[in-house]
């Protein structure tokens, strides 16, 4: 064990100097990605005759925008929607996703290897390929307009939360499975009193990475359902209330666009660890 | 083996092993069968939403097609008018490489930046990791409506240039200025990437810096040598991610055409003068606004064969750069 000898001062000077400095930019890069926030906050409470004006400062502060936003616009409507595809659309994955991972990894039979190169092909498919003819079976089937080409695809299978389980399901003991196949258990017992207890934190992990992509997808309900504006998500209305008021209102659309934010973050701040798990559960690190 | 004593009358062994072969096979077929049940989700779903529509995809690309009537054969007329008769492919090809050129290099360079900052605060470090990361959990289509009012003429961004005499460009109304504009953006929602740069400069062993150091090397040649080869897979990852991601842009650029400018008109696609018209955003004006659906699909197919290989050159190309530890690549 070495004795910690007193530092000399002026190695403790340009120590303390070194730590400001870092300080300083990263409180300088903090203000430069909480900025934005700040006008974007400031602007939803401002009437929007100011809000059009130079002022950054709301004055007075109008809380109703939050309000305004609820009945200038069938925003209820949209929210509804957004919940509906987000939820079930997790719903859907996890649902399909369980079982395909599980005779992905923990069953022995032919054409495993093959079915995981095929899942894990569409996991890099870039979705564009594949619009053009869903969109045509859609307007056969009448679904466009709806939420149904948003939601029922996904009750089978996703190629992320297949990999993802898949991955998780491959860290549990064989053993397991086995004790409990001794024990005279089908494989549907299996996974559901062994595996499934045992990969909850995977499955929230899948069930809220898919809520957020559906929560913030624009690109799907803009394309199935961006034509009946009784089926728009936020995301899809949020984008046109410029032109359903005939003009900006900033205040509101900046109202709007942290009311469809804020579950985001809450769910965020909630679910950090989840999410963290999550990453690192898809190995994409060094 | 042996402990099992033959009782008299036993059945004769080969009658035996045929039975228990039988039984095994049985047996494999039933679990096969279990696991074909168990894929049979993602088996409807593959060849419904994949299979068949790659095949119908390609299949449309060379016809007519506008949903109404049925598709009619023009051989390779819908690559040809792509290639030579078409100058908003080619504009929004150029918009493309752009982002790309530009987007996916700061990106890379701005989260190495921030996630060494992070490496160098020792107090603070995790409510610093949050603000940084917080840009990245807005929804998209939040974010780029919240960039329009800051980049507004009147905006509170050009309100900061004009305190210091810099010229205020108009941003999302300027067609040059549009893509800037777009840059700023990406650059704010860096924090995905930055995460996944402080988890390899985290994981950089010290040992390799004091060696460094011992030999003399500055903090310049301790970055170039020690810092960029070990954390290179991560930024080959981030390059090939970045670049696969600039092909499918759209969203950002058709909001901000949509509300681009304060009217309240419907402004279209790549608004203004088509400077934010991307190659999806092509293909979605082609098809689902035009329904020139077997074009839209032929435009599909060249952005799938462009993504492919351009990933298989950057992967070819990887080789000479980016280190793995543990020498197998």
């Amino acid at each position: 064990m070495t004795r910690r000898r007193p530092v000399p001062p002026a190695i403790r000077r340009r120590r303390l100097l070194l730590s400001v400095a870092n300080h300083s930019v990263a409180i300088a890069l903090s203000i430069a990605f909480l900025v934005p926030f700040v006008f974007i906050l400031a602007t939803s409470l401002m009437t929007n005759e100011q809000a059009l004006s130079q002022s950054l400062w709301p004055h007075p502060f109008r809380w109703s925008n939050f309000h305004d936003v609820f009945t200038a616009f069938p925003f209820l409507r949209y929210t509804l929607n957004s919940f509906t595809y987000a939820v079930l659309a997790t719903v859907g994955v996890v649902l399909s996703g369980v079982p395909v991972a599980y005779a992905l990894s923990r069953m022995r039979w032919r054409g495993r290897q093959a079915a995981f190169v095929l899942v894990l092909s569409t996991l890099m498919l870039p979705p564009q390929v594949t619009i053009v003819p869903l969109y045509v079976i859609f307007v056969r089937l009448h679904w466009i307009g709806t939420l149904k080409p948003l939601i029922i695809p996904l009750f089978f299978g996703d190629a992320f939360t297949i990999f993802l389980l898949r991955q998780f399901f491959m860290t549990i003991p064989q053993e397991l499975s086995d004790a409990a196949r001794v024990d005279g258990a089908s494989e549907l017992q299996i996974l559901l009193r062994v595996i499934v207890p045992l990969a909850k934190p995977a499955i929230a992990a899948v069930a809220l990475f898919q809520f957020l992509y559906s929560w913030n997808d624009f690109f799907n309900p803009l394309l199935y359902a961006g034509n009946n504006p009784d089926s728009w998500t936020l995301a899809v209305a949020l984008t046109q209330l410029t032109t359903l008021s005939r003009g900006v209102l900033w205040n509101l659309q900046m109202a709007g666009a942290l009311l469809f934010t804020l579950p985001v973050i809450i769910l965020f701040f909630f679910a950090q660890k989840v999410f963290v798990q999550g990453v690192t559960l898809t190995g994409v690190k060094g | 083996m042996a402990t099992v004593a033959e009782r008299p009358g036993a059945v004769p062994e080969q009658v035996r092993l045929a039975e228990r072969r039988r039984r095994r096979r049985r047996s494999a077929l039933r679990r096969q069968g279990i696991a074909l049940l168990f894929m049979s989700p993602w088996i409807i779903g593959f060849s419904a939403f994949y299979v068949y529509p790659m095949a119908a995809s390609l299949y449309f690309s060379f016809t007519r097609y506008d949903i109404l009537s049925d598709p009619v054969w023009v051989g390779l007329s819908n690559y040809q008018f792509m290639f030579t008769g078409d100058g908003l492919f080619w504009q929004s090809v150029r918009n493309t490489l752009w982002i790309i050129a530009f987007l996916v290099p700061l990106q890379v360079a701005f989260g190495i930046g921030s996630a060494i900052v992070l490496t160098r605060v020792k107090r603070g470090l995790s409510l610093y990791r949050t603000i940084f990361f917080l840009p990245t959990m807005v929804p998209l289509v939040a974010a780029a409506l919240g960039w329009l009012f800051l980049l507004n003429p009147a905006g509170p961004i050009n309100r900061f240039l004009h305190l210091f005499h810099l010229p205020e460009p108009l941003w999302f109304y300027d067609p040059h200025w549009t893509k800037p504009g777009l840059l700023l953006l990406g650059l704010w929602m860096v924090g995905q990437t930055m995460i996944l740069f402080l988890a390899a400069l985290l994981d950089v062993p010290s040992h390799l810096y004091e060696a460094a150091e011992i030999e003399g090397a500055g903090p310049w040649q301790r970055f170039r040598h020690v810092t960029l080869p070990m954390i290179s897979p991560v930024i080959f990852f981030s390059v090939v991610i970045g670049v696969i991601n600039g092909f499918k842009y759209f969203t950002e650029a058709f909001v901000i055409s949509q509300s681009g400018d304060q009217t309240g008109l419907d402004n279209p696609i790549g608004y203004p003068q088509d400077s934010l018209r991307f190659f999806t955003s092509h293909l979605y004006q082609q098809g689902f606004e035009a329904f020139h659906m077997g074009y839209a699909a032929a435009l599909s197919w060249i952005l799938f064969v462009v993504i492919m290989a351009c990933t298989l050159v950057l992967i070819r190309g990887s080789r000479r750069w980016v280190h793995y530890q543990g020498g197998f690549r």
